[in-house]
């Protein structure tokens, strides 16, 4: 079973750069972590979400405008994909996320053509 | 002979039907096969007679149903070829079945579905319930609890949520989210339909059943059953009788005999738990005369247990009655419950012992405001008749 893991920084990212020095090591060193667990394939580093450009187009028209689709605290902060055996899996490794303990959350999608 | 039919389905279907998941990996197939073997069984059992063994023979007959639809349906095929269990083939013509209604349970009550969705397929799958009857129970249109109950199954299939016993590290807190979906189912029925009482007793029988030694499950049971035995009491003509008032001879005296027996076992086991705590205060509540000190302490650890100021509020009542309404009321008037309808009518009885009829009548007023129940707010309407032209003040 295929999940894409979705990571959203709500106030992870200030609480942690809050943190004292051992503990924002901690908090590379559990990314790192999951990067390693099998069946875990990294998603790319992904960058601020105020620099996001949001694109729409209506009656042909492009209209961009700045910032993510969603507020910047609802953002996508990152992702990775998970190979795991189910649900309870894929759930355990998401509570490992350093951002689910600061204030953020992990969405799990499965894999799925619904289409 | 309906009544026997009856009680096979009624005591069959869950089992059958979680066997048959635990088979075929796939809810809707599975249900499908288990309608269809049960709907052959009304049929011919009705003609036949009971076979010797009904349950291997609607087991037999369900999964070759659910085998001649999977020759017949090559989709289906595909499907199959995409259970995330494998399981060894049983031969078709045994009598032996593992029992997989823990497993089943596990996967209904998971937490990843909404407590709204666990609560309809604990209903469906386990208590066997019709989708309408499940709707008219929750008062809901038969087309929403419909797609409610696929909406679930479509997510246990799509984020593979395991068709199996939450392993040990995991089994505690996905079996209180279990308890606590029957005790939900439970709480329902409390309201006034009875049949959902009914069904959570009899969901908490099946849990003990398989689950014997776990202190919480005989706690529940035996508050839902000591709970229980004092319906038929707690109404007269249809209007609202508190416990201390109730006709004691309308209590089910056997369901308060197994409601005890519960609570040993839970108590034997060691269990202190939140359910043990609150059937053990069923219990003391139902002696005469009350002992209300006892009833306090436990409220005090359960309080502790849960840190809920519901429990808090309880413990105020039996204070008051240990230690004087003052000493209830100074509890009561420490907790945050402002939009908690007993916080006012516990506030209000409270004041009116204490001669305090001014703002006795406020405090019914308040609790009367935010009570949509009819019985309830007729009783509250009788307190304030009562206080009518009563005057005093602290």
């Amino acid at each position: 079973m295929k999940y894409i893991m979705l990571i959203y920084q709500g106030d992870a990212l200030e609480r942690q750069a809050a943190l004292p020095e051992a503990e924002q090591k901690q908090v590379y060193a559990d990314y790192q972590g999951i990067n390693e667990t099998p069946g875990v394939t990294p998603g790319l580093p992904m960058g601020l979400a105020e620099n996001a450009t949001t694109v729409r187009v209506d009656g042909g028209k492009t209209l961009t405008t700045d910032g993510p689709f969603a507020g910047m605290k609802e953002a996508v902060g990152g992702w990775f994909i998970l190979e795991a055996d189910d649900l309870d899996a894929a759930i355990e490794v998401a509570a490992r996320v350093p951002a689910a303990r600061y204030g953020g959350a992990v969405e799990i999608r499965p894999s799925e053509v619904y289409w | 002979m309906v009544t026997t039919l009856d009680q096979v389905f009624r005591e069959e279907w869950g089992r059958v039907l979680a066997a048959l998941i635990g088979f075929l990996g796939d809810f809707d197939l599975a249900e499908e096969a288990v309608q269809d073997a049960f709907a052959i069984a009304a049929d011919r059992w009705a003609s036949d007679g009971v076979p010797g063994n009904p349950r291997a023979w609607l087991m037999t007959t369900a999964r070759n149903r659910a085998t001649d639809r999977i020759r017949r349906d090559r989709v289906l095929t595909a499907k199959l070829g995409l259970l995330a269990r494998d399981r060894a083939e049983v031969p078709m013509n045994t009598t032996k079945f593992p029992d997989e209604r823990l497993e089943l349970i596990f996967t209904c009550c998971h937490p990843a579905l909404a407590i709204e969705a666990q609560v309809a397929l604990t209903l469906r799958t386990l208590g066997g319930l019709t989708t309408d009857e499940i709707a008219r129970a929750f008062l809901v249109p038969e087309r929403a609890m419909a797609q409610r109950l696929v909406r679930a199954k479509r997510k246990i299939k799509a984020a593979a949520i395991p068709f199996r016993v939450p392993p040990v590290h995991l089994i505690r807190e996905r079996l209180d989210a279990v308890l606590a979906v029957v005790y939900l189912i439970y709480n329902e029925g409390y309201g006034g339909r009875d049949e959902l009482a009914a069904e959570a007793i009899w969901l908490g029988r099946a849990l003990s059943e398989l689950l014997p030694d776990d202190s919480e499950i005989h706690g529940l049971l035996a508050l839902m059953l000591l709970h229980d035995s004092r319906r038929e009491a707690r109404f007269c003509d249809g209007e609202l009788v508190l416990l201390g008032d109730q006709d004691r001879s309308r209590w089910n005296t056997i369901q308060i005999a197994q409601g005890s027996a519960e609570l040993d076992r839970a108590l034997a086991l060691g269990g202190r738990g939140p359910y043990v705590l609150q059937a053990a205060i069923a219990s003391l509540h139902a002696e005469m005369p009350c002992d209300w000190a006892q009833i306090a302490a436990l409220y005090g650890e359960l309080s502790c247990l849960t840190g809920s100021p519901v429990v808090e509020l309880n413990r105020a009542i039996a204070i008051a009655e240990t230690e004087g309404p003052e000493a209830g009321l100074r509890i009561v008037d420490g907790l945050g419950l402002d939009d908690f309808r007993y916080l006012h009518s516990t506030r209000a009885e409270l004041l009116r012992r204490l001669g305090r009829a001014d703002e006795a009548r406020d405090a019914y007023r308040r609790a009367r405001q935010l009570t949509d129940d009819g019985a309830e707010r007729r009783f509250l309407d009788r307190r304030l008749t009562e206080l009518a032209g009563r005057t005093g003040s602290a």
